[in-house]
């Protein structure tokens, strides 16, 4: 009886192991998607909630869960704090069992979670962050950097804006890392296209008042005034910049990185003739127009960002990549995006460099005239093209470890 | 020279900001001594409310002016009568330290609600457009609110320092039995003064819509650099916290001109100087 | 000003008491990660005990509050962090320079402060607070808003490889265990007594003869001194140091801990700041809610629940016993 007993336990055990040998290479047999992404201060709209949507529309789109394959959710807040992202991050990976962690609109909490998803061989799809270290100093075989980085925002406004006249700029600059990266990654695309930098200003982060700096700016008369800030910065110095006439007295505003959120917070009549490069514009064709009629549905109306598209662009080539190998084991997955060429809806075809670098095409945009607008969220009148092979960096100029 | 003119004049109307805030803050520390941290709140608040106003109700903005401070006020009024009145007995940290636990859950449920990007408020279309003073272009809406801000703070001044009601309230903070023992209803007139001061933190949001992103932690940060206004003023002296918020609003102004990096701390700098030298503020007078 | 209730009013306890509680709380702590707690949440609740038993040393026990503490577990946590990574610090060493710069730092901000009193002192400990705040934005060693990144865990010692996640934890339980004995050795030695006489009554203490600024100032600089401790050993936990810690809500952070656990007590700071990180964990995905929920504690235990949860719990006991 007991000799049974114990053979029949053995039994159990060995079926057990061989079926989840079986099973060893989809991580738990799920797929978990974590989105990480600021979900209450200055990124929520820009990211935030629909970045949730877009993974979720991306995984029904790609049509993987009727292929037998199990999917996952989970989001959190990381509140633009490095501590709290990667204490999230962390946890995630440890007992949580998430296999990839999307969004993360924030350099520095980009940073963290980049380093932690290495350490721990899972897949960070930065689709948020704009620091182009993530595929500079800090690259990794597990990380992604999709949508946009500083260095493209640089050269895309940069050098659109002196080749079409603007050739004297001053900067108001956020006084910390990426506002300091913004500056001088613009001010050397300036220059090598035969502007000049006439004179910057630091402004301490979430500055209210930016009265005393744009009257500095007016005082340079530079025929461009750079804003190397982000959220609530931005919008601040754009309203502001309204209210005392900059545009109106003949000088034009750069906005370095905004989007078409902060366009919809501000309102046409405060954001018109701003210049901006962006990557994604949902009113560019008829299929970005079908994504953003549905995304709008489950955002509150909420028009898609370039990050939300970079979401779902990113989820769906994620998961045609680990369908391919049959596993989500991170180094894996990340090398097998890059072996496969990207085609999406939203951005097109394009690929994924050694250094994790997505390429794709970005765009100049100007924001229109309240009357040249047919109704909210028709903001944008497209400039410029940038070919995907000229919108980033050059690989080599990257000093990335992974590429000698 | 023309640029620090035009330097000088916005650090008059951030002054003008400071000196409104740092007013209600006065009244309510200087002639009842509680410690209102909610202050930032109730200033964003009136903000809300203005663009609630006038995007939900299209009520416009003078209605607004008149409105807030009544509403947020009476808002005021009641934590004062359910809150803060059972706390005087006790050390007035703990007052410090109930606000302080309000801010944070007015802040919370309005960020919940209405996130972190601003909601934008029109300047009043009488008060667009600007005047080019030759050194600088001066938005008419940004004289306003200089002009406006000095009738409201001299009014206060004027009713508290030189009135019967104001003789009232403050003998009612140094000998509150005595006061009471002439009739008069102390707990009801703090309670008002509570709201009065409370109000004048909406009112100045409401002047703020226009121009500063009106969102919910709008106040948050203000309202650190407010109590420094305050401490440096003198904390029981009303005109020590107008002209001390005017001051020290030019004194940034400065900082911004010659070293911007610096605008955040100099306030401080000053505080932490005043309290060494001279802890009851430039123009108050030792407890 | 007229008479008040000093914000603090501790409860008496046994001394056998305490020494059964610490040695329950040390048990309790060092089986934890075998009961399935996750070690990274364990570590940096007890960092926060320690920030907090540091910080109720100043308010339970000196009678002084400081709402610019968060600048000494701030400060620790930078310098630490950069001996880590860049001038290549085993962590011992790199945690030690944490802890002097902050005591450093302490020694200068209590000579400033201490020389007022109540509301004023803790106007002055905020206004240094917020000047660290911007200082460490712009400075270029923090990296600002990336804060210090990738810092190394090292090798304690040379012995105990710290990238092991136990072998860090009861690192931390260890450090957390001696700060808090060494806290209540300084509270039951003269010098704990005269401290507690003088917040009692000030001009009594100095009737007295005893220098009463002279030992809120040590109090002041022991507890910047521990303060720096859990910072510095948080840097290396998290191998993070950011501008959280140097923010002023990071300061009514530890007034709040200390508020819940019950002040003046020797286990309130420990309960409280175990019960705000284990809300802060649960509500995570809640956005805002936890800002709202913190508020809501802060008023309820300022109104209700002043004694704080140990503080009520040993009234209950006190009265339960007869």
């Amino acid at each position: 009886m007991k000799a049974m007993k114990r053979s029949l336990l053995a039994l159990t055990i060995g079926g057990l192991l061989a079926a989840t040998a079986a099973q060893a290479q989809i991580s738990d047999n799920v797929i978990k998607i974590g989105v990480l992404s600021d979900m209450s201060s200055l990124y929520t709209d820009l990211a935030g909630a629909g970045s949730v949507a877009a993974a979720r529309m991306a995984v029904e789109d790609s049509g993987i869960e009727k292929r037998g394959y199990k999917v996952e959710y989970v989001s959190a807040d990381h509140q633009n704090k490095p501590d709290v992202g990667s204490a999230i991050a962390r946890q995630w990976y440890d007992t949580d069992k998430v296999d990839v962690i999307v969004d993360v609109p924030n350099s520095g909490v980009a940073l963290a979670v980049n380093q932690i998803t290495k350490d721990k061989n899972k897949v960070f799809l930065a689709n948020g962050p704009a620091s182009s270290d993530l595929t500079g100093k800090a690259c990794t075989p597990n990380t992604v950097h999709w949508t946009y980085d500083t260095w493209m925002l640089a050269n895309g406004t940069g050098s659109a804006i002196v080749k079409s006249g603007g050739d004297t700029w001053f900067f108001i600059t956020a006084d910390y890392a990426f506002g300091h990266a913004l500056e001088r990654d613009t001010a050397a695309v300036v220059t090598k296209n035969g502007g000049k930098v006439l004179g910057a200003v630091k402004v301490p982060l979430n500055t209210q008042d930016f009265s005393s700096f744009l009257l500095q700016a007016q005082a340079s008369k530079a025929k461009i005034v750079g804003l190397a800030n982000a959220g609530g910065d931005t919008t601040n110095s754009i309203k502001q910049a309204a209210e005392f006439g900059i545009v109106k007295g003949g000088q034009n505003l750069a906005g370095l990185l905004v989007f078409l959120t902060d366009v919809h917070a501000l309102g046409l009549q405060n954001a018109q003739g701003l210049i901006i490069t962006n990557t994604f514009y949902w009113d560019a064709n008829d299929q970005t127009r079908a994504f953003a009629k549905r995304f709008a549905e489950r955002d509150k109306g909420i028009h898609p960002t370039m990050v939300h598209a970079g979401v779902y662009a990113s989820v769906l080539h994620y998961l045609k990549a680990v369908e391919a190998l049959k596993s989500d084991e991170g180094a894996k997955v990340v090398a097998k995006m890059k072996e496969m060429p990207t085609d999406d809806p939203l951005f097109g075809k394009g690929t994924i460099r050694a250094d994790g670098r997505k390429i794709h095409p970005a765009y100049l945009v100007e924001v229109k005239k309240p009357s040249e607008s047919k109704g909210p969220w028709d903001y944008y009148k497209v400039r410029a093209t940038i070919p995907a092979d000229q919108a980033f960096r050059p690989l080599k100029d990257g000093e990335c470890p992974l590429v000698k | 020279m023309q640029a620090l003119f035009g330097q000088l004049l916005i650090g008059l109307i951030n002054g003008a900001f400071y000196a409104m805030l740092s007013l209600g803050l006065a009244v309510i520390f200087g002639l009842l001594n509680i410690i209102n941290f909610t202050h930032g709140a109730q200033y964003m608040m009136g903000a809300f409310f203005a663009w609630f106003m006038l995007t939900k109700l299209g009520v416009g903005y003078w209605w607004s002016l008149l409105l807030a401070p009544i509403v947020v006020g009476a808002f005021g009024m009641l934590i004062e009568r359910t809150m803060l009145a059972r706390l005087y007995k006790l050390d007035h940290l703990y007052g410090l330290l109930l606000t302080f636990g309000l801010a944070l859950i007015i802040q919370g449920v309005f960020r919940n609600e209405f996130g972190s990007s601003g909601l934008p408020y029109q300047i009043p279309p009488v008060l667009t457009g600007g005047m080019n003073l030759g050194f600088m272009f001066l938005p008419i809406y940004r004289g306003w609110v200089i002009v406006a801000s000095l009738i409201v703070c001299l009014s206060t001044w004027y009713v508290i320092e030189r009135t019967k009601l104001g003789s009232y309230l403050r003998a009612a903070t140094e000998n509150r039995a005595l006061v009471q023992a002439f009739g008069i209803n102390v707990p009801r007139m703090i309670t008002l003064t509570f709201g009065f001061g409370v109000g004048l933190a909406a009112l100045a949001g409401v002047m703020a819509a226009p121009i500063y992103q009106v969102n919910p932690l709008m106040g948050a940060d203000l309202i650190i650099v407010v109590f420094a206004v305050v401490v440096i003023g003198g904390m029981g002296s009303i005109m020590g916290a107008i002209l001390t918020g005017f001051g020290l609003g030019v004194v940034e102004g400065l900082t911004k001109y010659f070293y911007p990096e610096a605008s955040n701390t100099v306030i401080f700098v000053i505080m932490v100087i005043v309290l060494m030298i001279k802890p009851a503020g430039l123009f108050g007078r030792e407890r | 000003m007229a008479t008040a209730v000093p914000i603090a009013t501790p409860v008496r306890r046994s001394r056998s008491g305490v020494l059964v509680g610490t040695a329950v709380m040390a048990a309790l702590l060092a089986i934890a990660p075998f009961a399935g707690i996750y070690p990274v949440f364990m570590m940096k609740a007890l960092c926060f005990a320690l920030f907090a038993c540091a910080f109720n040393l100043l308010l339970g026990f000196g009678g002084l509050l400081s709402f610019g503490h968060a600048m000494f577990l701030g400060t620790a946590g930078y310098v630490c962090a950069h001996a880590a990574k860049v001038w290549g610090f085993p962590p011992e060493l790199a945690i030690a320079t944490g802890t002097v710069a902050s005591a450093g730092l302490g020694v200068v901000v209590g000579s400033l402060a201490i020389r007022r009193q109540g509301i004023y002192f803790a106007m002055i400990t905020l206004a240094v607070a917020q000047m660290m705040y911007f200082f460490y934005l712009q400075t270029p060693f923090t990296h600002g808003e990336d804060g210090i990144q990738a810092v190394p865990r090292g090798v304690l010692f040379g012995v105990f490889d710290l990238s092991k996640i136990l072998t860090m934890y009861y690192v931390v339980l260890v450090v957390f265990l001696a700060g808090f004995l060494f806290i209540y050795r300084v509270i039951h030695s003269p010098f704990g007594q005269v401290l507690k006489a003088i917040r009692e009554n000030e001009p009594r203490a100095i009737s007295l003869g005893y220098d009463a600024d002279r030992y809120k100032l040590i109090a002041f600089i022991l507890s910047a001194a521990l303060a720096g401790l859990a910072g510095a050993v948080k840097a290396i936990v998290f191998q993070l140091a950011s501008l959280t810690d140097v923010h002023w809500t990071m300061s009514g952070e530890v007034v709040l801990m200390t508020l819940l656990g019950g002040m003046g007590t020797i286990f309130g700071p420990v309960v409280g700041a175990f019960f705000i990180i284990a809300l802060e964990s649960y509500l995570a995905g809640f956005g805002e809610w936890v800002t709202v929920i913190t508020g809501v504690i802060f008023v309820v235990c300022v109104l209700a629940f002043r004694r704080g949860i140990v503080g009520e719990l040993a009234a209950w006991w006190a009265k339960a016993r007869g």
